[in-house]
């Protein structure tokens, strides 16, 4: 039994919380007021709420000014290929953890003597480096140590058991972007450490900076783990009884897959979706950095307002606007998807 | 019904078999493409920081030792920025979480348009970071046409607030809070309403006050969530860049992330740049050391 309140109460409570709510939400209501001012109005003091006349042309000139559907485009082309391409990473990986869990490591090896082996390959190679003096080309240095890291490292991740795969793959969401941000600025740049002239084959025509061949792979594997982990809640919840009972029935492990499994994981994947969607999109720190034209998506589109010349209050307002609109009414229907994702499954 | 059963039984093991095999690969590609991504940019960001590598100054190569440490740490700046980084994590986690927990309680009581008031709550999250700092910058805290400045003159101050110019990091501060407020709330809200409804009404039958029931029951209960909530905040927190970045104020309250972003921009020095990087990696690991643990208890609950 819900406990009894007193009208009185209620309609105390129902005040105090419509102004948070309307407060919380008034810098969008504001934004969106000043959209439809004219320019001159915006500037005008004191500022009115309710100008006269309304006007449309701000989000004309805006689209004018800077091609506003270009970023949308942008935008949508890198949110919606990194979503696709990280369900195909991450549905087969978020199965696997689910219904084919391993207890035990599969490596002899602790995950310590695992570090320790790479990380004392790394040391001895630096020392190697230091003592001969020999300064490699960048471009041999990351292959080398993509050797050196990766294989051992994706050993170690590959041999841990389920638990300790899905905790490494958390914690690779941890690193902090500004440790990642040199690397693959240079990376991506066609000068930088591999797209370039290496003598027998000239890469520098390929550029990843700037480009969706850079930005998709990229929003993918930001958001990758959190996709991996989201799923993988959700699978967890899917009875193994009726798996095991399509087994027992002599259901293929095909027809278990794709008859059984698949329809009861789809509302699964596609909040998975939603909430991928929002954080690609929201996503502002590498797009600022790798982008300025041709892949620019709309975070980089609203900080070309930054610097602007002139008269531009209403425009900003109106860029705003078109900018948020579309993720404002995805994220509305996705609040309960946002707390499972954003907690790796720790409050649901 | 002899050999049936055991047909059944075999086939079952036999299916698990080919799903822990086909498990395993379904599993490699993930693992692969994780590994690089964690593994490569760390590496080469430990290689960079003991370089002497300037983008403009193609000549001056070699190994660095730790010089690149040793410059990075005495930069005036890098003290500046790294108090504003935990003034402003600290200070944006402690808005939130008290907030967000008033803000929980409060949505937690039934009244009339309850889901309405939900949705106007929680859509500053979904503000593009660059479109906040630009609005909050221009339209609500500029000194002249500002929303603030207005209520300042009407309250009779002639000169009113430059927020953005005069109160940087404490502006930031309050459009970072006002983007996750909405998240602490939501999630400690999401934490309540599971709550035992008959906890509350024993509570209640015992006497106890709303205060006592807050302290005892409650807040006991919320303790992980706001762990939680702490923990992931800070890993956002730490990498705030683009509302230092667009609202123009990097040189005066920048924090380690913009330090590392106008190392590599403005001075062009990959070594430097790379050598902050890694300071951002240890502070960013401490914190998610603990997050790692808890999530881990929370897997094997």
């Amino acid at each position: 039994m819900a406990r009894r309140q007193s009208p009185r109460r209620t309609l105390l409570i129902t005040i105090v919380a419509w102004t948070i709510g309307l407060l919380m939400f008034f810098p969008i209501f504001w934004t969106a007021v000043a959209a439809f001012k004219s320019e001159s109005d915006a500037y005008s003091l004191p500022q009115t709420v309710l100008s006269t006349p309304w006007t449309f042309e701000n989000f004309g000139i805006v689209q004018d000014r800077s091609d506003y559907f270009r970023y949308v485009f942008n935008t949508t082309v890198i949110v919606v290929l990194s979503t696709l391409l990280g369900l195909m990473f991450a549905i087969p990986a978020a199965w696997s953890m689910a219904f084919a869990p391993t207890a035990q490591s599969r490596s002899s090896l602790s995950g310590r003597q695992w570090l320790a082996i790479i990380f004392s390959g790394l040391v001895i190679c630096f020392l190697g480096l230091y003592f001969t003096d020999w300064k490699p080309s960048n471009a041999l240095v990351g292959f080398a140590l993509l050797l050196i890291f990766v294989v051992p490292g994706s050993l170690w991740a590959w041999s841990q058991n389920t638990s300790g795969t899905l905790l490494w793959m958390l914690s690779t969401k941890m690193m902090p972007p500004a440790g990642a941000l040199i690397p693959i600025y240079l990376i991506f740049n066609r000068n930088g450490l591999v797209f370039k002239d290496w003598g027998w084959i000239n890469l520098s025509d390929y550029n990843l900076i700037d480009s969706f061949w850079g930005m998709v792979p990229l929003m993918t594997l930001l958001n990758l783990p959190i996709i991996i982990w989201m799923l993988f809640t959700y699978f967890k919840e899917i009875p193994v009884g009726i798996l095991e009972a399509a087994r027992m029935d002599g259901a293929s492990l095909w027809n278990e897959l794709f008859r059984v499994l698949t329809p009861m994981a789809l509302p699964g994947i596609a909040s998975t979706c939603l909430l991928n969607i929002i954080l690609a999109w929201n996503e502002a720190f590498w797009s600022l950095n790798l982008t300025n034209k041709y892949a620019a998506p709309l975070s980089f589109f609203i900080s070309e307002y930054s610097s602007p010349e002139g008269q531009f209050w209403a425009k900003l307002s109106a860029a705003s606007i078109m900018a948020i609109a579309p993720i404002l009414v995805i994220g509305w229907f996705s609040q309960k998807q946002l707390v499972r994702g954003l907690t790796f499954g720790a409050v649901k | 019904m002899g050999g049936l059963p055991r047909w059944h039984i075999l086939s079952g093991i036999m299916a698990t078999r080919q799903a822990q095999v086909l498990g395993r690969w379904a599993l490699a590609p993930a693992v692969t493409v994780l590994a690089a991504w964690s593994f490569v940019p760390l590496a080469l960001t430990i290689y960079f920081a003991f370089l002497r590598y300037n983008l403009q100054d193609p000549d001056n190569t070699g190994w660095a030792g730790f010089s690149n440490f040793y410059y990075f740490f005495k930069d005036p700046y890098f003290v500046k920025d790294l108090i504003n980084t935990v003034l402003l994590v600290a200070g944006t986690i402690v808005t939130t979480v008290v907030g967000g927990t008033l803000l929980a309680l409060l949505l937690d009581q039934p009244f009339w348009g309850r889901g309405i008031v939900r949705l106007l709550m929680i859509s500053p999250f979904f503000v593009l970071p660059t479109v906040s700092a630009l609005v909050w910058k221009n339209l609500i805290m500029h000194p002249v046409f500002g929303l603030f400045a207005g209520i300042q003159r009407f309250f009779g101050s002639h000169e009113p607030l430059d927020w953005f110019g005069r109160l940087p990091l404490f502006s930031v501060g309050i459009v970072v809070s006002w983007q996750w407020l909405p998240y602490a709330a939501l999630i400690l809200l999401t934490a309540l309403q599971s709550l035992d409804e008959e906890q509350k009404d024993a509570s209640a039958m015992d006497g106890a006050g709303p205060l006592s029931y807050f302290r005892y029951i409650v807040l006991p209960h919320l303790a992980r969530p706001i762990t939680v909530v702490i923990l992931i905040e800070t890993i956002f927190l730490l990498n705030t860049f683009a509302e230092i970045k667009v609202g123009g104020i990097g040189g005066i309250a920048g924090n380690l992330t913009y330090l590392v972003f106008s190392q590599l921009n403005d001075a062009t020095d990959v070594g430097m740049a790379a050598a902050g990087g890694l300071v951002a990696v240890v502070l960013a690991n401490v914190v998610s050391a603990f997050l790692v643990r808890l999530v881990g208890k929370n897997l094997e609950a």
